[in-house]
């Protein structure tokens, strides 16, 4: 291979020359087929989500509302500027970026088999998925399959990974509301679940588990017993939520109703996940795109009808019970196998093999020092994290190292629909409606 | 008169007195900024249950707060919010950095993060870890605890 058969059309901006003229500044001419109506022909209606004001209010009636970044209901450092008049929300101006991190930088820099390390950190409380999308899409870059109990290991945890995540969702949306015991419980049965993490990748957090190839190790002896005890377990615990809440009057008084998104409304702001789902529309990225083989096992896609906080809340506890229902199949079915693929210049060798073999002690050191190389191309992988279509959008030159990655990170997709969401809602509200969105801000920000 | 004070009587400082009375009622304020922060909530949160150490009032104010414990990465664009909330906070106070990130940068050495929340703020304690486990967290709570006791630190 040459290296100009290598370089990639990747257009960069301002290497070309413009193809339209520039018009003056705050011109721009609309001929009548780019009417309001035709637009809305094509793209359906157009959402107004900015407010203007009502002359007739006084000005002492209006005032902006700063909250956060430093807030212990933005659930990290998200900042809103809010417009209200009186009690009521006007116009809302979420402000982000106080996480931002540079991640998408960082994986420039990091090989492929080190690029989970990164992506791990993004959406902190759903660390596997975002290591199985990264890696997925370095899989379809490089055309390898993995064995079925990897894809199965894969399942397995993620899945967990929703219950644990959907578990501080429940947590802190009770908390934010007054529920207090919510946020004992939902965090009790979280540490069941980190417990078995933790024993099986060594870390309670940002696991890397999941890398390009494979998983990082088998599952741990009596593995079974653990999974086992959290099925058993959480069906239990969950009624106990459902004691708790779901008829709750205070409770329902504060969520049926409230930052209602309409299912036109979260299609148009592209919102996925609970939150989506929660409006009625029957969107799953495991039933529309399939990975890792989950589409071999039965699971049901709960949908809401209202799209308020109640619905985003219920949908979340019927996830956890499918989420539930796909580990006990994915237990009962583990194939036997490898749980990483077999070709050596992705995989590292064991570590008896390093003694052994001059080759295998080669590859290791290849391995750890430039990393494999990936064939040149590009790729989208999507998969659906806790928070909605978490996808990887990856570009490789043919080197070790990515050319560019990105994540498409549903936090910062569903946390543009709280303007719309908020609209015209009591301040009160705001809370409640953060709370149901379930933004990671390591997720918006990266 | 007598020499000795009679009956049920302990003898201290005025410094030790108030010591241990700033470390057993120690308020952190809610300054969660990344992963860090999950396990700032699980180490308050049930199982952990950090109210052992007089210490499970999260405050959310700072003016409240007499503890701040850094818990995540802190970017460029946070780093003078941190500092005023820190400058928010009434004497004496304390700064734990917990976590790789807050400590130093952790394994993000670009131009979005402060590597190294030191750079802002006075840090008491640092808590290795990537997250630090909540048990990481309450070693450094406590170890904080012994240096205020001991007098190395005293605001």
């Amino acid at each position: 291979m040459t290296a100009e058969e290598k370089t990639l059309d990747i257009w960069v901006a301002g290497t070309e020359e413009p193809e339209f003229s520039p018009t003056d500044e705050g011109e721009q001419e609309f001929s009548d087929s780019e009417s309001e109506d035709r637009l809305a022909d094509q793209y359906g209606r157009v959402i107004d989500d900015d407010y203007v004001f009502d002359d007739e209010v006084a000005d002492d009636e209006r005032m902006v509302v700063n909250m956060g970044p430093q807030h212990p209901s933005t659930h990290g450092v998200l900042r809103l500027q809010l417009e209200m008049e009186g009690e009521v929300i006007r116009r809302t101006k979420p402000i982000i970026g106080y996480l931002h991190t540079g991640m998408e930088k960082t994986a420039e820099q990091l090989t492929f088999s080190q690029g989970p390390t990164n992506v791990t950190r993004m959406d902190y409380l759903a660390p596997l998925h975002g290591e199985l999308a990264y890696s997925l899409a370095v899989e379809r870059l490089l055309d390898v399959e993995v064995p079925p109990r990897a894809a199965a290991i894969r399942i397995l945890m993620t899945e967990l990974n929703r219950v644990s995540s959907h578990l501080v969702a429940l947590a802190t949306n009770g908390m934010d509301i007054g529920a207090l015991s919510m946020m004992i419980y939902g965090f009790r049965e979280r540490e069941s679940i980190l417990a078995f993490f933790e024993k099986t990748t060594g870390l309670r957090m940002n696991h890397n588990f999941i890398r390009p190839g494979g998983v990082a190790a088998d599952l741990p002896p009596g593995w079974k017993d653990d999974v086992s005890a959290i099925l058993k377990d959480m069906p239990e615990r969950m009624e106990q939520y459902d004691d708790l809440l779901r008829n709750n009057p205070i409770w329902l008084a504060r969520t049926e109703g409230v930052g209602v998104i309409t299912a036109e409304e979260a299609t148009a702001y592209s919102i996925t996940g609970p939150a989506l789902r929660a409006t009625g529309v029957d969107w799953d990225i495991r039933k529309a795109f399939p990975y890792s083989g989950i589409d071999q096992y039965e699971f049901d896609v709960p949908v809401g009808e209202n799209g308020d906080v109640y619905d985003r809340y219920r949908v979340r506890v019927e996830e956890m019970h499918e989420s539930l229902k796909i580990v006990e199949q994915v237990m009962d079915s583990m194939p036997k196998g490898d749980y990483r693929v077999g070709d050596r210049k992705i995989t590292p060798p064991p570590r008896a093999r390093i003694d052994e073999s001059m080759e295998a002690l080669i590859h290791h050191f290849k391995l750890f020092t430039e990393g494999f190389k990936v064939p040149a191309g590009e790729t989208y992988v999507a998969v659906e994290s806790p928070r909605g279509e978490l996808g990887c959008y990856l570009v490789s030159d043919g080197n070790a190292t990515p050319y560019r990655m990105h994540t498409r990170a549903p936090s910062f997709y569903n946390l543009q629909a709280l303007p719309i969401a908020m609209g015209d809602s009591l301040v009160a509200d705001t809370i409640a409606t953060i709370a149901s969105m379930d933004p990671v801000m390591g997720d918006v920000d990266r | 008169m007598a020499t000795t004070p009679p009956g049920n009587l302990l003898m201290t400082t005025v410094d030790k007195a108030a010591s241990w009375a700033r470390t057993r009622s120690m308020f952190p304020a809610t300054f969660g900024l990344a992963c860090c922060a999950i396990e700032m909530m699980a180490t308050g949160a049930a199982h952990y249950d950090l109210a052992r150490f007089g210490m499970e009032v999260f405050r959310a104010s700072p003016r409240q707060a007499d503890l701040m414990i850094v818990a995540g990465r802190v970017s460029q664009k946070m780093a003078p919010v941190l500092r005023q909330v820190y400058d928010q906070m009434p004497d004496p106070k304390w700064v734990i950095s917990m976590g790789a990130c807050a400590s130093s940068g952790g394994m993000f050495n670009n131009y979005a993060l402060v590597q190294g929340v030191d750079q802002i703020v006075p840090v008491d304690i640092y808590v290795p870890g990537c997250p630090p486990g909540p048990q990481s967290l309450m070693h450094g709570i406590l170890s904080l605890h012994d240096k205020i006791m001991s007098g190395e630190v005293a605001s």
